[in-house]
């Protein structure tokens, strides 16, 4: 995913809401407080010099409390808000040159947005309120409402064409409001809040269908959210936003493992890691990974190494691990030296997936007296949780930092 | 004589003088452009006297098919339309008939008339906050100012007859539309707003997809109540010739006809009861699905 062209590129982004904005500009440079500007002038500092990428493919995740200033940022993507300064790159074009013939080109068909309370027309039908888009765009009446069906069919709502949006649920109509954004064909969707007005259960289903659908769109997603949990579930980078300002961009391990200071920290102390993590975010390499083929070498490499257990490869992948004390026994009592490494003597059952989250392999991490082996999709070894490692990342943090050292 | 028991108002001979110039100048405005106005509301004129005259001249019986037709088209309900059909029934019987037919072209023309100015004003007082703070006064001058006092200018420039008739009917009814039509288009949601602006629509097809049909509701109660107003006008109209039911009122005060001033008083009831019936049964019926589930 890292390879892929940056899409969106925010650079020196400023927002001052009030009477002048332009001229407490080079004050909110200077780095005058939120409270002092206000006092002196009237002025609110809404964004202040923010700067990301935002890859091609990714799920960009925007995450602050509310008055971060995160909901006007993801309105200036698509120029609902006017910037006071800075530019704004999407698929190279410059959003901040364009004028009002070509903003209303450049929103039909590059950028798409769902809103945190749906958005919906209430006075159309949900068919209709999916072909929004298309209507703008001049696409004829049969051909959107045959794109719209299938969207709908897409995000479950099949036959629910006629309905208003007063008729469905919550997480029905915001999945009418995720169909009118896709049905647009748009490469950049917007997402304010998008499930944020949605119950616990609803709204983990939501995210549930929006990875689903990502894993066979690929769209370049700019989600802002509030909730750390949701950030950390769908995103692929995650950028913190404080009083309006870029406190840390990073991916979800990096923001969990290496917050950048205090206010991301106390943000990710009340996360479940366990939940949050997946075992590839944490694993080490693995060592002690032996090819032998017979007793004698696998028995010969143990002991050089110090070690009392080794992982066993071939070179169609991982098989399993041997225990010196077990191949010690089993030549104590009648197998020779060079005897192969048959199965009985290797246990593959205690091997992890790279993608499961830690919360499913604690208890057999723990119970393991080895560190665990970490195997890929195509069955290779990717690297060993241990014991030691998974302590780590439970301690609390203040705890954890002379360990650091 | 002290200034303190007394106002001291300006002298009378100047007070004089201050009317009889504002007078002469209306009255000098009246003299240079009254015919080219008069030639400007002709087609108004002529309108409204071929609509009389076709309520007039088709029998009354396809009259009365006609508007209880179009009742249940409206509202589709066979409670209300046998309602209109019965009041216009009991109007005829009480001799009422062309009075009614006149009244009716009346209030039908000057609500057409104060829907097709009031509304776009409505959207401009809505699209424009200078404009708001300014046209909020004139409509507050409109409806206090005493429906007699704009009849004078009105008369001064076009005489008595339809027209004037109609203007100060309009004047007096209109405010209502515009006040609820900038109301409706304010209430509109922000987030519906900003979604039609993320889809990229014109500033028309906003206005004619998404504002005017969520400010619809506030849009008909709007026209609800010029409707109502304009039959209250109708007496005061009647002063200034147009003919109908308001004549018949004015009549019955001038010779103390207790009884024709009450048939007709009733009549201008029972229209009103009927256009305020129709038109909300009308307004909710195509507002359905604003409400929740099983509303139909």
């Amino acid at each position: 995913m890292s390879e892929n062209n940056v899409l969106i590129e925010v650079k020196d982004l400023y927002k001052v809401f009030g009477p002048t904005p332009e001229k407490v500009l080079p004050q909110v440079r200077e780095g005058i407080s939120k409270d002092q500007l206000f006092r002196e002038t009237g002025h609110t500092i809404g964004l202040k010099n923010i700067n990301m990428e935002i890859r091609e493919g990714e799920v960009f995740v925007i995450m602050g409390l509310s008055g971060s200033g995160k909901s006007t940022l993801i309105r200036h993507f698509n120029r609902l808000i006017e910037p006071t300064s800075g530019s704004l790159l999407i698929e190279g074009t410059d959003v901040l040159s364009l004028n009002a013939k070509t903003l209303q080109e450049f929103r039909r068909r590059h950028v798409s947005m769902v809103f945190q309370h749906f958005g919906l027309m209430p006075h159309m039908s949900v068919l209709d309120n999916v072909c929004f888009g298309l209507k703008a765009q001049g696409v004829d009446k049969n051909d959107r409402e045959a794109r719209g069906r299938q969207w709908l069919r897409d995000v479950g709502l099949e036959g629910y064409d006629t309905q208003y949006p007063v008729q469905l649920s919550g997480g029905q109509q915001q999945r009418v409001g995720l169909a009118r954004a896709l049905c647009t064909d748009a490469p950049v969707l917007l997402m304010d809040e998008a499930f944020s007005a949605l119950d616990p259960l609803i709204r983990s289903q939501m995210q549930d269908q929006m990875i689903e659908l990502q894993e066979k769109l690929h769209k370049t997603i700019v989600f802002i959210t509030h909730d750390l949990d949701e950030a950390l579930r769908i995103g692929d980078r995650i950028a913190i936003l404080k009083d309006g300002e870029v406190v840390q961009i990073g991916t979800p391990r990096e923001i969990l493992l290496e917050p950048a200071d205090d206010y991301v920290e106390s943000f990710v102390q009340d996360v479940n890691r366990a939940r949050a993590l997946t075992v590839e975010t944490v694993m080490k390499p693995a060592r002690d990974r032996i090819t032998a083929t017979t007793i004698g070498a696998a028995l010969e490499y143990m002991k050089k190494a110090s070690v009392d257990f080794a992982f066993v490869e071939s070179k169609e992948g991982y098989i399993g691990s041997v225990l010196k004390e077990e191949l010690e026994e089993a030549v104590a009592a009648d197998a020779k030296v060079s005897d192969p490494l048959v199965p009985e003597y290797i246990s593959s059952e205690a091997s992890v997936e790279e993608s499961a989250p830690i919360e499913s392999i604690l208890t057999e991490a723990l119970q393991s007296p080895h560190p665990l082996p970490v195997v890929d999709d195509t069955g290779n070894l990717e690297g060993v949780i241990s014991r030691n490692k998974l302590a780590q990342l439970f301690q609390a943090p203040d705890e954890e930092k002379p360990d650091r050292a | 004589m002290s200034v303190w028991n007394e106002f001291p108002a300006l002298s009378r001979e100047t007070l004089v003088e201050m009317r009889k110039s504002l007078d002469n100048a209306y009255r000098g405005f009246t003299r240079e452009y009254g015919e080219s106005i008069e030639a400007f509301f002709d087609p108004l004129l002529q309108f409204l006297i071929a609509f009389e005259k076709l309520l007039l001249s088709t029998p009354w019986w396809i009259v009365l098919a006609v508007i209880v037709g179009l009742t249940f088209a409206a509202t589709r309900s066979r409670k209300l339309s046998v309602g209109v059909l019965v009041s216009l029934i009991v109007i005829g019987l009480l001799g009422m008939w062309e009075d009614t037919m006149s009244t009716l072209s009346i209030i039908t023309v000057s609500t057409l008339v104060a829907i097709a100015l009031g509304v776009p004003v409505g959207i401009a007082m809505a699209t424009s906050n200078r404009f708001q703070s300014f046209a909020t006064p004139v409509l507050d001058v409109m409806q206090t100012m005493p429906a007699f006092v704009y009849l004078i200018p009105v008369v001064m420039l076009l005489g008595i007859g339809k027209v004037p008739g109609l203007i100060a009917v309009v004047i007096y009814a209109i405010p209502p539309v515009i006040r609820l039509t900038n109301l409706g288009i304010r209430l509109v949601d922000r987030e519906v707003l900003e979604a039609a602006d993320a889809y990229g629509v014109t500033r028309w097809q906003r206005l004619f997809q998404v504002q005017l049909p969520l400010a619809m509701p506030n849009i008909m109660a709007g026209i609800n109540q010029t409707i109502m107003m304009a039959l209250a006008m109708v007496v005061i109209a009647s002063m200034i010739g147009v003919a109908g039911l308001g004549q018949q009122v004015l009549r019955s005060i001038n010779n103390q006809y207790f009884a024709l001033g009450l048939l007709n008083g009733s009549a201008i009831v029972l229209l009103a009861i009927v256009f305020d019936r129709v038109s909300q049964a009308y307004a909710k019926r195509s507002q359905a699905h604003l409400r929740g589930p099983g509303s139909e």
